[in-house]
């Protein structure tokens, strides 16, 4: 739980960078929001009509007793509200549907370029930081949009309207009740200061909390069996709590500020009411203008305490925003390259020439050193070694998952580099040594998104990793439910079903990285039978610990501390008697043992 | 109460307005004036007063409350059994503790501090609305059952499609989390495009199901404006006249429109709330969906207390055991009995049972039928907390967190020192790999653990299991990532180290347990064959076939 799920901190509360990024987000859209930027111009217009037509019902109806004039004036007011209403509910709906398509858009890019970014940023950022950025973050945005934007667009309408209308009533009682806004204007940016720190921390906390819930539910099986539940319990109140705490500060900023506003436009109107009643006799001031006064005053506060409240909201959102865009910013380790080498006739001739290759980029940590090997096209190789000789790195290097520091792999002569990345990786099969399932069902898990691929294709891959016979005493069959990770599946299911997965894609190159570590022997030699066939002329790379797995390949590599360090057929390397001798006899000591 | 006095103070501001209007007319004294505007200042300040409290109290309470749910929500997760995690997914769990448990808060803050201050505030605006003219009071509140007519249509609306929102927010979030900790398949099979596009189609539905929710709220709060504009007109046609009449002053009608202004927003505000109380529901129901769900394995009443230690002696009586919601046992009429400090490996076919039958032992899961016995005593009866305090288990699939390698080791105990935890890191010889490291035991792991190789995480999970000196040890396929060379070592400092141990092994390499004192072969969930290795070969069966492969081909290769 260290620096590992250390949120980044985040900085300013609003920036105008940022906004006019998001800003941009709403090009598709221009048009609708033009007109409901029109459609609110017209709304708030008429919501500003409403103290008008009081005022004037008063001055010249009501107090010259005119009810004739007075049953005009209502009807006029109804006929406004009827419009406001209209106009209200379309420029609202418009307004949240700008916004949601807004981040529908927004949310499927940045699902889409997570899905082109490299390993190394997925080793680097736990699954439950990435998952927020698609989904609470952009949440956050809709806030933002829905609530925020649209009212900060109204607020502003309305504000603006409010001083224009004032003015033109009586521009000296204007005057006296715009004096409170110096006062307003201070407290507010006092209020931020506080704010903004309070909200960071809350920030950084809640990320703190959801990471360290989400780690705890994938590996609640490790917690219980470790009997962790108090000591975990404990933690996560105290992250908790600490949010709590963060909280209840900025509470208290809030209590002050609002009530303050209010406050200060009591006073506003306590002024506007002493300076009508002391210029009522002169005529300066009539009745009307003051109720108007008094009316528009209140509508002028509510949004600036308004736009506060909804300060909150736009703090989150710019942090969000700030958080989506730097990883829709971040640019892929792994590039295609620009124009991807042609490929005509591709036979698969690989080939790593003197590579060096650390997960640390800029340190000389190597994991492996200087190796080089060929695989020719058609031929099985495998590679045993002790463990974390560099066995699974390789795999990574020739998928492109990472690249290489020094030397090249090449594919047919050409650096692997050049080619499509995705043309490439479609030529592989790869079982990987942690089997992931996706939730669904046995087949969509066998054919994934080649949805031409025929059923008896998917039947075959299940036969020929001996799964059929246990899938078919299933319930459901080929349509039994999957769930996440496979978790109701035995580890050697999950592996035959991931095995079955390669199989199915019918690729040039078979990788399997112990890929039948935890299948039965019996199994796995079915499975070695059904291959001889069904890889026939193809090339194949296995790593297995079993050497029962890798006897019977064309050429066996043994790796040690990230180099290759014997080469040969499993007989040749008997004889050289080295580390491949050393596991050998091991692995079948017992046997002999006890046979002999 | 400070809900009350902060309403109070702010309905009756409009009382002095009017007299100050009323007074303003008939001409006043600056004197006078002054001393009527400050008192409107010095009621603002009251109601700020109160409001401050309000504020803290409620909305501290709201945040209070988040915290419990948030600290029950997973302390229940804490005790809920393995089966129920195989249901749920972490995503929609995950949905669950923030965007549900954010809509709950917002109910019991903000949305019941309002309602009640609007509550109360609607009392009593309109008590004074009566108190100074009965009859406009009657005609300006003619909306009002409206605004209830048109909130109670759509409350039910609001209220299922949320729900529905909700779900498919749930949906969506796991999606992401199983796409982003699947990123290497995905990758692998290129099928970037195809996981775009189911998220796409998720996405499209939450747009849906949006978009309603939007069209119902524009229409709800629109309404609700309309009819409080309407009731004001209804106030300045009826109102205007009984100036005229002279039945009410005009200080009276300004005072009118202020506290129908003070209406307005409470009203307005009503909607939203109802909007939020509906979501809340909505989401609590989720929540609660979880908090409902019983703990399956815990202590009862058949639990004895007194039980402080574990021996280690594990017996198999009649123990059948079926998943729920298949229809066959998966294990069936085991009777074993594994005496104290032994060392039992279990081998068989994939799915033939074989995890099954090591987590029954530290009751992840319980028997269908019959009985397990540890110590001769029921396993029910044994404290969960002592059992699995004894109990060192490596599960198949292995777990890591992501923190330093010295905490996921020291995982499973309160106290250690520096020798006890290189003593289980030599032992899982996972030592000899941290030396290589820069940051040595402080190494710092990705998620599950991601940036090990699959034999260094295998040993690391078995340092963890050993450093809790456990009576019984269980090594479910733990050495399947593991070289012979270093398995060997390992096995081999077992052998003369934990001898007190009950140890269980399942694995499918016969060198991994040909020394065990007794082995048995699972098939289909029943105990086809046991015997030491010798005895076994002698049987000719399913264990000869199995060691005549492994050796057939040794012995074929060094011809
Ligand atoms: N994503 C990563 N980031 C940093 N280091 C890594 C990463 N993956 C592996 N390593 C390190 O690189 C080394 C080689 O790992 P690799 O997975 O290639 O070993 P391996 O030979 O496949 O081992 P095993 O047989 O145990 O699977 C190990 O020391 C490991 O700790
Ligand atoms: N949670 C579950 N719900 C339903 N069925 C399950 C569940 N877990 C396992 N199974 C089924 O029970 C059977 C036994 O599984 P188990 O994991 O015990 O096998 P295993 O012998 O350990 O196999 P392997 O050698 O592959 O690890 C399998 O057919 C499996 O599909
Ligand atoms: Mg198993």
């Amino acid at each position: 739980m260290n620096t590992f799920h250390e949120e980044e901190i985040m900085g300013k509360a609003y920036d105008s960078r940022l906004m006019k990024r998001l800003l941009t987000y709403m090009k598709p859209y221009r048009w609708q929001v033009v007109l409901a930027v029109l459609l609110m111009l017209v709304a708030t217009a008429l919501d500003l009509l409403m103290p008008y037509l009081t005022k004037i019902a008063l001055d010249n109806y009501i107090i010259p007793h005119d009810a004739q004039g007075l049953l005009h004036i209502v009807w006029l007011f109804i006929w406004v509200l009827v419009f406001q209403f209209f106009f209200q509910i379309s420029q609202a709906y418009l307004l949240q549907w700008i916004g949601q398509k807004v981040l529908y858009d927004l949310r499927i890019k940045l699902f889409r370029h997570m899905q082109r970014l490299s390993l190394s940023f997925f080793d680097k950022n736990p699954v439950g930081r990435l998952v927020t950025r698609v989904t609470t973050d952009v949440e956050t945005l809709n806030e933002l949009f829905s609530a925020g934007i649209v009212a900060i667009f109204g607020d502003i309408f309305l504000l603006a309207g409010i001083i224009i209308v004032l003015l033109k009533i009586n521009s000296t009682l204007a005057l006296i009740t715009f004096s409170v806004l110096p006062v307003l204007f201070y407290i507010t940016i006092v209020f931020r200061k506080y704010v903004r720190e309070g909200f960071r921390q809350i920030r950084v906390r809640i990320a703190k909390i959801n990471a360290y819930l989400q780690e705890n539910i994938s590996g609640m099986l490790i917690v219980q069996l470790f009997n962790r539940e108090k000591k975990n319990f404990k933690k996560f109140d105290v992250l908790n709590a600490d949010h709590l705490e963060a909280y209840i500060r900025t509470i208290v900023y809030f209590a002050i500020f609002f009530p303050a506003v209010e406050l200060i436009s009591a006073i506003a109107v306590a002024l506007i009411v002493w300076y009508g009643g002391m210029n009522f006799n002169s005529g300066a001031v009539t009745i009307g203008t003051l109720v108007a006064f008094i009316q528009y005053a209140r509508r002028f506060f509510r949004p600036i305490s308004d736009l506060s409240e909804k300060y909150n909201i736009l703090q989150a959102a710019m942090a969000s925003s700030e958080r989506i865009f730097k990883i829709l910013d971040t640019v892929p380790d792994i590039k295609n390259p620009e124009a991807p080498w042609e490929v005509i006739n591709f036979r698969g001739h690989i080939e790593f020439d003197h590579v060096w290759f650390s997960y640390k980029k800029d340190e000389e940590d190597w994991v492996l050193r200087d190796v080089s090997f060929q695989v020719l096209p058609g031929e099985k190789i495998a590679f045993v070694g002790a463990t974390g000789a560099g066995k699974t790195t390789i795999i990574s290097l020739l998928c492109r998952f990472y690249d290489v520091q020094r030397g090249s792999i090449t594919i047919d002569g050409v650096d692997i580099r050049e080619y499509d990345i995705h043309f490439l990786r479609s030529h592989f099969g790869i079982v990987l040594q942690d089997v992931f399932l996706f939730a669904g069902d046995i087949e969509t898990n066998i054919r994934l998104s080649n949805t031409a691929m025929p059923r008896e294709q998917i039947i075959k891959a299940a036969k020929d990793v001996n799964l059929d016979p246990f899938i078919r005493q299933l319930p459901n069959q080929y349509q039994e439910e999957v769930k996440e990770r496979g978790s109701t599946l035995s580890m050697g299911q999950r592996q035959l079903l991931s095995f079955a997965r390669a199989l199915a894609s019918n690729p040039h190159i078979l990788i399997l990285d112990e890929a039948t570590s935890s299948v039965d022997t019996e199994t796995e030699l079915l499975i070695q039978d059904a291959l001889k066939t069904l890889m026939e002329g193809r090339t194949s790379i296995i790593i297995a610990h079993r050497l029962s797995t890798i006897v019977n390949s064309d050429r066996i590599l043994v790796m040690h501390k990230g180099k290759i360090r014997e080469t040969g057929t499993h007989r040749e390397l008997l004889t050289q008697k080295g580390i491949y001798h050393r596991l050998y006899q091991l692995q079948y000591k017992g046997e002999n043992q006890v046979s002999s | 109460m400070f809900i009350l006095g902060s309403n109070v103070f702010y309905a009756i501001s409009p009382r002095v307005l009017k007299l100050t209007i009323d007074k303003i007319e008939a001409g006043i004294e600056p004197r006078t004036l002054l001393m009527y505007c400050s008192l409107l200042v010095a009621i603002a300040f009251g109601h700020l007063i109160f409001r401050f409290f309000m504020r803290t109290t409620m909305i501290s309470a709201s945040r209070k409350i988040e915290y419990d749910i948030r600290n029950d929500y997973f302390s229940h997760l804490l005790t809920l059994p393995i089966s129920f995690y195989h249901n749920y997914k972490t995503g929609d769990l995950m949905a669950r503790a923030t965007n549900d448990l954010n809509a709950v808060r917002n109910v019991v803050g903000p949305g019941i501090m309002h309602s009640t201050s609007n509550i109360m505030m609607f009392v009593f605006v309109i008590a004074l609305m009566a108190y100074t003219s009965f009859k406009l009071t009657l005609f300006a509140l003619i909306p009002l059952p409206l605004i209830t007519l048109v909130s109670k249509l759509t409350m039910k609306h609001i209220y299922a499609t949320f729900k529905k929102a909700q779900e498919q927010y749930s949906t969506i979030t796991a999606k992401v989390q199983e796409n982003i900790s699947g990123v290497r398949v995905v990758k692998a099979y290129v099928q970037e495009d195809r996981e775009t596009q189911i998220f796409s189609t998720l996405n499209d539905r939450y747009l849906e199901l949006n978009l309603k929710l939007t069209k119902i709220r524009s229409v709800l709060f629109a309404s609700i404006s309309l009819f409080m504009g309407i009731a004001l007109a209804v106030l300045i046609w009826v109102g205007g006249k009984l100036v005229m009449t002279n039945t009410i002053s005009v200080g009276d009608f300004v005072a009118f429109t202020v506290w129908l202004g003070m209406l307005a927003w409470p009203l307005i505000s009503f909607g939203w709330i109802l909007n939020m109380i509906q979501q809340g529901a909505a989401s609590l129901t989720r929540i609660a969906e979880i908090l409902d769900i019983p703990p399956a394995i815990r202590d009862n009443e058949l639990t004895d207390k007194s039980i402080r230690a574990i021996s280690g002696e594990i017996e198999f009586r009649d123990v059948s055991f079926r998943f729920p919601n298949t229809d066959a046992d998966t294990l069936r009429h085991i009777n074993l009995k594994i005496p104290h400090g032994t060392t039992l490996a279990v081998v068989g076919h994939t799915g033939s049972g074989k995890s099954t039958f090591a987590n029954l032992i530290p009751r992840l899961f319980e028997p269908t039928d019959g009985h397990l016995l540890i110590d001769g005593r029921d396993i029910i009866s044994i404290p969960l907390k002592t059992l699995r305090k004894h109990i060192g288990m490596v599960p198949q699939e292995t777990f890591l967190f992501s923190d330093t390698i010295a905490e996921n080791i020291s995982f499973g105990v309160d106290t250690f020192n520096g020798a006890e935890l290189e003593a289980a890191a030599s032992l899982s010889t996972i030592a000899h790999d941290l030396d290589k490291f820069p940051d040595k035991y402080e190494t710092l792991l990705g998620e599950r653990g991601i940036t090990l190789s699959g034999g260094q995480k295998q040993r690391t999970a078995l340092s963890r299991a050993i450093i809790r000196k456990p009576s019984i040890l269980i090594l479910d396929d733990a050495f399947s990532s593991v070289d012979s060379n270093t398995e060997e070592q390992i096995l081999h400092q077992f052998r003369d180290m934990l001898t007190d141990q009950t140890i269980i092994i399942v694995a499918h390499r016969i060198s991994t347990i040909m020394h065990a004192d007794h082995i048995i072969v699972l098939d289909d969930g029943e105990i086809i064959e046991q015997g030491t290795h010798n005895e076994l070969l002698a049987m000719n069966g399913f264990y000869a076939r199995l060691f005549e492969k492994q050796r057939l081909e040794a012995d074929l290769e060094t011809l």
